[in-house]
């Protein structure tokens, strides 16, 4: 796989746009995965019990599956030294169906000194944000 | 209403996780994480890697294995049922690859509340042990080489949030 060539970026390009979706059994495989069990991203009761609409992702889910977008861009996933978000939405999972989550990866900031991109990715279900300042760094 | 008197406490390096191939590849499937440095062996030796690479996010599952030392201490007053997380951070000083040996420093570094929600920070400092060292010793400052460093804010709502 080829790496991108840094002096051919531009703040504000967009270096990729993905839709991921998750359904049940998505949630389920990830808590198995990752050991997060907690009930609320597999139970409705639970999750209705802690005053949420139902089942939700885990927040961890999302912010694992947007950055593949990012890995792949970037050729290697090493590449990416540093990614952090906030959660600002419960993304909703219902039952049966899907949630489809909407990605666009934005090169947000150019570090020609550490030779380093700043990749801001905007998150968002049927148009609302659901990750907030979701940023990943990425060496070339 | 998180015990403040936790804030400032360090947990010691704990057991170490061996990070395994087969993990390594169920965790990228489970996030969608279709680079084959991920899932091929040749394709991660390719890039100049030992062995397949993890996923960005693949050290929450050593992050979340240390974090439950604090969180799931009674003393701690956090009510798991009633947390919500609020941001996460990935400093990766290394790649993360299959065959690593790693052990976690959990430091509680800020607990405040407001109202009837408390925030918790906890910060994870993830190191590889050297292959000659089985066990992590209590005293040591820095129990190998530095690979990771997670740093995670939960939200803890209270009965009346």
């Amino acid at each position: 796989m080829s790496r991108p060539d840094m002096a051919a970026l531009a703040v504000g390009d967009v270096i990729g746009t993905r839709t991921v979706t998750f359904d049940r059994a998505d949630l389920v495989r990830y808590a198995g995965a990752s050991g997060d069990f907690n009930p609320i991203h597999w139970n409705d009761k639970v999750a209705e019990g802690a005053g949420l609409p139902g089942v939700i992702a885990h927040g961890m889910l999302t912010m694992g599956a947007v950055v593949g977008l990012v890995s792949e861009w970037a050729g290697d996933p090493g590449a990416v030294v540093d990614y952090q978000t906030r959660f600002t939405k419960p993304v909703e999972v219902p039952n049966p169906g899907t949630a489809s989550v909407d990605v666009t990866a934005t090169i947000g900031v150019i570090d020609g000194d550490a030779g380093t991109v700043r990749v801001d990715l905007a998150v968002t279900v049927d148009g609302a944000k659901v990750l907030g300042r979701a940023q990943a760094i990425v060496r070339l | 209403m998180a015990n403040a008197d936790f804030e400032g406490r360090v947990y010691p390096a704990d057991a170490p996780y061996s990070v395994g191939r087969e993990k390594i590849r169920e965790f990228a499937t489970a996030v969608g994480a279709t680079h084959p440095a991920h899932h091929d062996l040749v394709a991660a030796r390719g890039l100049g890697y030992l062995d397949l690479v993890a996923p960005p996010t693949f050290a929450v599952i050593v992050a979340q294995r240390a974090e439950a030392q604090y969180i799931s201490d009674p003393a701690a007053d956090i009510d798991f049922s009633r947390v919500v997380h609020a941001d996460e951070r990935f400093t990766h000083h290394r790649p993360i690859v299959a065959g690593d040996e790693l052990t976690t420093v959990l430091h509680v570094d800020r607990i405040v509340s407001r109202g009837a929600i408390s925030m918790v920070t906890t910060r994870c400092e993830i190191y590889a042990m050297p292959e000659s060292i089985e066990v992590p010793s209590p005293e040591a400052e820095s129990p190998g080489e530095p690979v990771a460093t997670v740093i995670s804010t939960l939200a803890i709502r209270g009965e009346d949030a």
